[in-house]
């Protein structure tokens, strides 16, 4: 049991140091509130999701900044305003306080000001990407790791590679049969 | 003066002169390119020049120019007339004068002419009656004494001379003959040169020298009788004038000279006397052989001239002179004084009928010309007229220079104003953002934690932290808000509250700070008071809270503060109080005298009712009395230090406080007062206050509010619900000293539904409890609550013993019915309450402030059993008012699309989540099925508000449809009301924000990203009904 506490403290110091960097707020422990049986990859999936969306507006602006003739700020900013909402919605705290700073570059029709916005947005969005790829491997190994300790203790189950939902009924077991699963916050 | 006129219209046309040439300049310049461009083009550039001065910030000073140049050339223009209208008067003046000199000079020459020649006729009709009367007759018929008779007598038509004279022509073979005829000798003048003055006696005379001729006088006038027998040939200018005669037939005229005795000066006229008629074409040697005498007529031209001027009017004003010009180099006055000149001079020529001789006249006037008055005065009025407009003008102009100057500035001050209220504005928003997002954090924590498994004690902590964070919250939009009020643009809300409960919350808050001090802090709401009014519950605590805030900071470790709300109506009648609390406040003068005071600490106060004495409201005034509202009263009291008595006037003014000190000992701005009077006025209501330096404060005030229905409120007291309902029926024991406070504690279990009885010590307490225990009322007794004032563990022991015993004598259960035993604290610390409960003399400690969730707490761990209950309510609540409803989620972002339907799902509900505006029309429209619908607002082609006004308006068709009968009910599903709930789903919570969602029919927003609570608030008004 003790490398599964290490690796689920490991997990939580993880998870908390993100907290801690300001690179994920409240918001991502809500999300993480929401995972359960029905939808076990919620924040994976959502994360996902953002990571498309985030992509695709961060090069549809580095285009629209590359522009000579004149910088349509106008779509400048209703890309900013998407990225903005998106990144608040899954807690991003960091990416979404540079989509902040930038939109009132973008206001302004700053050039220089967005172009060193961009880069700063996305330096931030390729550390969250890196750090919640981490956290989701992390979460991801941990969890089975602990299913498959219980399975081995229990020895009641087959040993077989886990999908994501066996876990949770794994888990749902567990939970019935008196014991407790740790949260990951 | 003329000249000084003069010089100055000089310098003033030389002073304008400079700044004339580069107006003229400029004018020039400016105007070249204009023509140049078509009249469009010209308005363009005009406009971008007028942008790009308006950039330059210096439009209205090219005007100011232009205006001071037209000014310019106005004055010049007034100069220049004033001089031109001189100079043409002036001129004037003088063409009249010299025309009026010409008259009247040649007036007077032609008379003089005249004149002259009517006596030359008349002489030279003497001369015919000479020829014919004395030559034509022998014997002649005219002897010295006719001629001189008839000379006489017709000197009338001779006015002009002073004489007439005969002179023979004799030759000197004649001589002899001549002088016997007779009988005198022919005299010679005295000097040949007649322009010499002569001495005029015949007798002296010597007798002529010989000569070829003699040409002696003959017949003479009276008046020159003495020429007689003078040779007129021996005067020089006689002879030249005989001469003359002779050979011209006319009559000629001397140079003026002396004449004879007389001295006047005088011209001789002579005519010649033939002894036959000669032809007119005669020549001079045949006329001369013609001659037989000379007649001579002496004029005396001054006095001639004299005379004839006398004739004329207005001598007086000119001079004449009158020259013999013959000699043009060297002319010879005949007439007139001395010449003094006085400008003007008009010569006439004179024409006395001797070819050879010529005269002038000359005229001047007498005085020098008079100064043009006229003209100065004309031209100087223009010029004064002309100077004065221009100064109004320029007056004018440096006004409206100074205006143009102050609009500008003041344009500019509002620019920045303008842009200093952005930016306030935008600052503010900045601001309560980046504040509001770590206070989330710090509220989520606090949500997390009191999520977890907690005591009740541990969850009161988290709980109190957290109605903290949020007061915070809630007060830095009140800070925000400020503003407002100065700008007048603070509007209260109508909400329903429980104010017991806001009480409660606000005497926590401010519980810290009271128990760290020792001091009491206690809320009493009288029964009268409904439990839910309507109202701005924010603006309410923010008075109280100003109110109880500076009491504790004024109260120094002793006394209490007490916050007590009453019914106006309560006070109306002083006769009939029914509520105690009220009638100990009214008793408190009369027990003035007793060592402790009866009020919540011991402590004197000062009369409160005095506080509130002033009111309008209270002594009737206030006429209108409406049955919807009730008005409420709230009394803050403390025994702090008190007002001093002369800062009690401007206690109320901003940023005053009672003493300069003030702020150095206690801190704070001085603010709160008036922005709490400010919003009590607002609240329809007054404030007013007692203070005694010493004794304490006590700050009143009056509101009217609304009254509310208790299910209008999903309030904490829901949550209570079960817990409370437990406690219904329950009985209570308080053990106080101080009726007053136990009044309070009493009010406190009330709430919960506790019967109360109440002792004043503990003695009485057991003899209250022996007498009670066979009675069914003791059945009931669950709580005894001992203040700590009269706390004493042996007589706490007995108490325990006695129930104990009674316990022992009934035979009862074990774990029921035995009453339980709190103390109630102000100040205690942690340490010794659990000292206390372990060892067994209570069953708890209540701190005080008491409040109803300590209360319930409390009394949940010490009756047991309901623990845990209370929580996880409120998640269950969200879960079955979500469950199986139908929800729309329109977003355009992916993402939070994504999360809110995972939120939305995990509450049960059915999520369907589309893109577009468009998309949410076409499933909204009627009849669908679904419950409700959460929308953003900014959304790409069609957003929110928008979209929400095309659903409504689609439903309001379908309405009306259903309403007229048009369609009927089961086309639409069985609904005969569309109205499906809107929720906004913003990022931005502002009023602004808000007020629009309303307004384009939303029914209420959530925050962006989905917070349980509000989300609960929200969701909760629609389905609540529905479960």
């Amino acid at each position: 049991m003790d490398f599964v506490n290490q690796l689920q403290r490991k997990f939580i110091d993880y998870s908390s140091s993100l907290h801690r960097e300001g690179i994920v707020d409240d918001q991502f422990t809500q999300l993480r509130k929401l995972e359960d049986e029905n939808s076990p990859h919620f924040v994976m999936e959502v994360a996902s999701l953002f990571f498309e969306d985030c992509e695709k507006l961060i090069n549809n602006m580095a285009i629209a900044l590359e522009q000579k003739q004149g910088v349509d700020f106008k779509q400048i900013d209703e890309c900013i305003h998407q990225l903005k909402g998106s990144s608040s919605s899954i807690g991003a705290m960091r990416v979404k306080n540079a989509c902040i700073a930038f939109r009132s570059f973008s206001g302004a029709q700053n050039r220089e000001g967005c172009l060193r916005c961009l880069q700063q947005l996305s330096h931030e969005y390729s550390l969250l990407k890196n750090k919640l790829q981490t956290l989701f491997r992390v979460s991801v190994a941990s969890r089975c790791l602990y299913v498959c300790l219980v399975i081995f203790c229990r020895e009641n189950e087959p040993a077989e590679p886990f999908p994501d939902v066996l876990v949770f009924q794994l888990e749902k077991q567990i939970v019935a049969a008196g014991g407790s699963i740790p949260r990951v916050h | 003066m003329g000249k000084g006129c003069w010089l100055l219209l000089v310098g003033v046309i030389l002073s304008c002169k400079i700044p004339g040439v580069c107006l003229k300049l400029r004018w020039k310049r400016k105007n070249e390119p204009a023509p140049l461009q078509p009249a469009t083009q010209q308005l363009q550039l005009l406009l971008q020049q007028k942008q790009q001065q308006q950039l330059d910030q210096s439009p209205p000073k090219g005007a100011g120019k232009w205006r001071k140049k037209l000014l310019t050339v106005f004055v010049l223009l007034g100069i220049l007339t004033s001089i031109w209208l001189f100079w043409h008067l002036n001129q004037k003046i003088i063409l009249r004068r010299e025309h009026t000199l010409a008259n009247m000079c040649d007036e007077r020459a032609r008379m003089l002419q005249d004149q002259f020649n009517v006596s030359m006729n008349h002489v030279h009709a003497l001369a015919i009656l000479v020829s014919t009367f004395h030559h034509g007759k022998h014997p002649s018929a005219i002897d010295q004494k006719t001629f001189g008779e008839y000379t006489e007598r017709t000197a009338f038509e001779r006015p002009l001379t002073s004489g007439v004279a005969y002179a023979l022509k004799v030759l000197h073979s004649e001589r002899e003959q001549f002088e016997k005829q007779h009988g005198w000798t022919i005299k010679k003048m005295e000097t040949e040169d007649q322009t010499l003055v002569q001495d005029c006696l015949t007798e002296n005379l010597d007798p002529a020298p010989i000569k070829d001729e003699y040409a002696p006088v003959i017949f003479s006038q009276e008046t020159v009788s003495h020429i007689v027998s003078i040779d007129m040939m021996s005067g020089q200018q006689d002879l030249e004038n005989i001469l003359r005669a002779r050979a011209t037939g006319k009559g000629v005229l001397t140079s003026p000279f002396k004449l004879l005795k007389s001295n006047h000066l005088g011209v001789v006229l002579t005519f010649a006397v033939y002894n036959k008629d000669l032809p007119p074409d005669a020549i001079p040697e045949q006329r001369t052989e013609a001659t037989v005498g000379y007649l001579g007529a002496s004029y005396d031209v001054p006095s001639l001239v004299e005379k004839l001027l006398h004739q004329l009017a207005s001598k007086q004003t000119i001079v004449v002179n009158v020259y013999d010009t013959t000699n043009a180099s060297a002319p010879i006055s005949m007439y007139g004084t001395d010449i003094t000149d006085t400008g003007l001079l008009h010569v006439s020529s004179l024409d006395f009928g001797d070819p050879l001789r010529k005269h002038e006249m000359h005229c001047r006037f007498k005085q020098k010309p008079p100064l043009p008055w006229m003209a100065i005065n004309a031209s100087v009025g223009v010029l004064v007229i002309t100077l004065l407009v221009g100064h109004i003008f320029h007056a004018a102009i440096c006004r409206i220079a100074k205006v143009e100057n102050d609009c500008r500035e003041m344009m500019e001050l509002k620019a920045r104003a303008e842009a200093a209220d952005v930016a306030k504005s935008q600052f503010l928003a900045t601001v309560s953002h980046e504040i509001r997002t770590p206070m989330n954090g710090v509220l989520g924590m606090l949500k997390m934690l009191m999520d977890t498994d907690l005591d009740a004690i541990q969850r009161d902590y988290a709980e109190t932290a957290h109605a903290s964070g949020k007061d915070l919250i809630s007060l830095i939009n009140e800070v925000l808000d400020q503003a407002k009020i100065e700008s007048g643009r603070l509007e209260l809300e109508d909400v329903p509250f429980d104010l017991r409960n806001l009480l409660d919350s606000i005497l926590s808050l401010s519980s810290d700070k009271s128990n760290d001090k020792g001091i009491e802090s206690a809320v009493y709401v009288s029964d009268r008071v409904p439990e839910v009014v309507v109202g701005d519950p924010g603006r309410f605590r923010q008075i109280i809270t100003n109110l109880v805030g500076n009491s504790i900071k004024f109260t120094q470790d002793k006394g209490h503060i007490f916050v007590s709300v009453h019914l106006v109506d309560e006070m109306k009648g002083t006769s009939d109080v029914g509520d105690k609390v009220l009638q100990q406040g009214l008793n408190l003068v009369q027990d003035m005298s007793s060592k402790t005071y009866n009020t919540l600490s011991g402590f004197p106060v000062v009369d409160r009712w005095r506080s509130w004495e002033n009111f309008k409201m209270l002594n009737g005034k206030d006429a209108k009395d409406d049955p919807e509202k009730i008005r409420l009263l709230v009394t803050v009291e403390d025994t702090g230090v008190g007002i001093r008595l002369d800062a009690q006037d401007q206690i109320f003014t901003p940023f005053v406080q009672a003493d300069s000190s003030t702020s150095r000992h206690y801190g704070g701005t001085g603010i709160g007062l008036s922005i709490s009077k400010h919003l009590v006025e607002l609240m329809h209501g007054e404030i007013g206050f007692v203070s005694e330096p010493g004794v304490g404060s006590t700050f009143s005030f009056t509101g009217a509010f609304g009254k509310g229905e208790v299910s209008s409120l999903d309030s904490k007291w829901k949550q209570y619900d079960p817990v409370v309902s437990e406690f219904q029926g329950l009985g209570a024991l308080i053990i106080d000293n101080r009726s007053i406070r136990a009044e309070v504690t009493k009010y406190h279990l009330r709430r919960l539904g506790i019967s109360v009885d109440i002792t004043s010590s503990l003695e009485s307490a057991c003899t209250y409890v022996s007498s009670f225990f066979t009675t069914s009322a003791f059945a009931h007794l669950a709580m005894i609550l001992i203040d700590k004032d009269v706390w004493n563990q042996e007589t706490v022991l007995q108490l325990r013993s006695l129930l104990e015993q009674h316990r022992k004598n009934c035979k009862l259960n074990v774990s029921t019915n035995l009453p339980k035993i709190f103390l109630l604290g102000t100040s205690m610390s942690p340490v010794e309450r659990s000292k206390l409960k372990t060892s067994g003399f209570v069953d708890n400690v209540l701190m005080k402030p008491l409040r109803l969730s300590v209360l319930i707490a409390c009394f949940q761990e010490a009756l047991g059993g309901t623990k845990g209950k209370v929580r996880g309510k409120k998640m269950s609540t969200l879960g079955s008012l979500l469950r199986e409803k139908r929800i729309l989620v329109v977003d355009d972002n992916k993402v939070n699309r994504r999360v809110a339907e995972g939120a939305l799902k995990k509450y049960g509900a059915i999520v369907t989540c589309v893109e577009r505006g468009h998309d949410a029309l076409n499933k909204l429209k009627p009849p669908h099925t679904f419950d409700a619908c959460f929308m953003d607002l900014q959304m790409p082609e069609m957003d929110g508000f928008e979209a929400t006004r095309q659903i409504r308006s689609a439903e309001s068709e379908v309405n009306e449809k259903l309403a007229s009968g048009e369609a009927s009910i089961e086309m639409y599903g069985n609904v005969s009301h569309w109205h499906i709930p809107i929720l906004a789903m913003t990022a931005d919570v502002i009023q602004a924000t808000y007020e629009k969602c309303l307004k384009c029919g939303m029914d209420d927003y959530v925050s962006k990203p989905f917070e349980e609570e509000q989300l609960y608030l929200a969701v909760a008004r629609f389905f609540e009904s529905g479960l």
